[in-house]
């Protein structure tokens, strides 16, 4: 099988300073891959550079075999962290909009998605609350059925029921092992039971990776406490 | 179910279905939940519930029928190791911190049968 994710000596310079300094993935198809390291860690350059968003400086991105650009995107949901959505669009035009750019968008499965995060086609955007937006672009996300899905903190700054209701609903309708994904987060308790590999990182480098049960086995601590312990 | 996040989830999967086959709430040949049912249900990586599902395939503990699903083993003699096994394991860590208490043998005998007396009483 194709691995979902190539990623070799991967360099990334801002004027004054390096983002990612020397990155090395290799992650198999249908992975749920968590993305864990503390704000300014380079979580947020990684997947901008997945996306083709941003250019590397140095080294070589494959994802399922693709350079990144817009067939990687035409497969790729992404999740930002920043608010993308149309504030004067309603939820249903919004959804029309995401549509337009993913053959694979599955209409019925937006239903579900929306009924069980009670959002409702008609309410306009600019009105929901963070939560509500957090839980509607999740949707939006999952209802494109893509074949990587690229989360930015979809856990922070929201409130803890539309929280449980982001983890519920990627547990329901994320397809293990057909879809792949990274979970970029910095808050780790409440996602660590769902990652089958994770990547440490840490002022722009891989600090600690690898299959969280087997990390467990050999720190005999949390992945949570883990992280607390590596970025002490 | 609870996990101990700082011990691996798999282990705890494997530990949860042997001590409800042991105190028989799942009885030999009861169908269990498919890897994608228990993960919606427990919140847990389906690759980490197929590690402890193929783990105690490997004990005998349970068996996969193609195309039928997991059933936990009719062999009734596993169900009475299992019992064994558990009580063992758990007979060890509680001799073993008593031991760290300085008990002797025979302390740890009538503390035992003082306990169960009083118990029964």
């Amino acid at each position: 099988m194709k691995a979902a994710l190539e990623i070799k000596g991967l360099h990334k310079r801002f004027p004054g300073v390096w983002a990612l300094r020397g990155i090395d993935i290799t992650l198999d198809a249908g992975r749920v891959m968590g993305l864990v390291g503390p704000n300014g860690s380079g979580k947020t350059t990684l997947l901008s550079i997945l996306m083709g968003h941003k250019k590397p400086t140095k080294g070589e991105v494959r994802i399922f075999g693709m350079k990144p650009g817009k067939r990687v995107r035409e497969i790729t949901s992404y999740v930002p962290e920043i608010d993308h959505l149309y504030g004067w669009m309603t939820v249903k035009e919004m959804a029309d909009f995401t549509a337009g750019f993913y053959r694979s968008w599955n209409p019925s499965k937006f239903r579900e998605l929306l009924e069980f995060m009670d959002l409702n086609p008609s309410f306009k955007i600019g009105n929901l609350s963070r939560g509500m937006r957090a839980r509607l672009k999740l949707s939006l996300a999952l209802a494109a059925d893509p074949k990587l899905l690229l989360l930015d903190e979809p856990l922070s700054g929201i409130d803890p029921l539309s929280r449980d209701k982001i983890l519920e609903a990627f547990i329901k309708w994320f397809q293990f092992g057909e879809q792949t994904v990274i979970f970029s987060t910095h808050i780790v308790r409440e996602a660590e039971k769902l990652f089958d590999y994770v990547v440490f990182l840490g002022d722009g480098e891989i600090i600690l990776q690898g299959e969280p049960d087997e990390l467990r086995n050999r720190y005999g601590r949390s992945i949570e406490d883990i992280m607390k312990e590596v970025y002490r | 179910m609870k996990f101990d996040e700082t011990r691996p989830i798999y282990i705890q999967i494997m530990e949860n279905l042997k001590s409800k086959i042991a105190r028989g709430e799942l009885k030999p040949g009861d169908k269990l939940p498919s890897v994608r049912e228990l993960s919606g249900k427990i919140g847990v990586n389906p690759n980490t519930i197929a590690r402890a599902y193929s783990e105690l395939e490997r004990e005998g503990v349970i068996m996969t029928r193609r195309g039928q699903g997991t059933y936990v083993t009719d062999d009734p003699r596993k169900v009475t190791e299992i019992r064994e096994e558990m009580a063992a394991s758990a007979l060890s860590t509680f001799l073993e911190s008593l031991r760290a208490l300085g008990l002797s043998r025979d302390e740890i005998l009538s503390l035992i049968a003082k306990n169960l007396e009083e118990d029964e009483r």
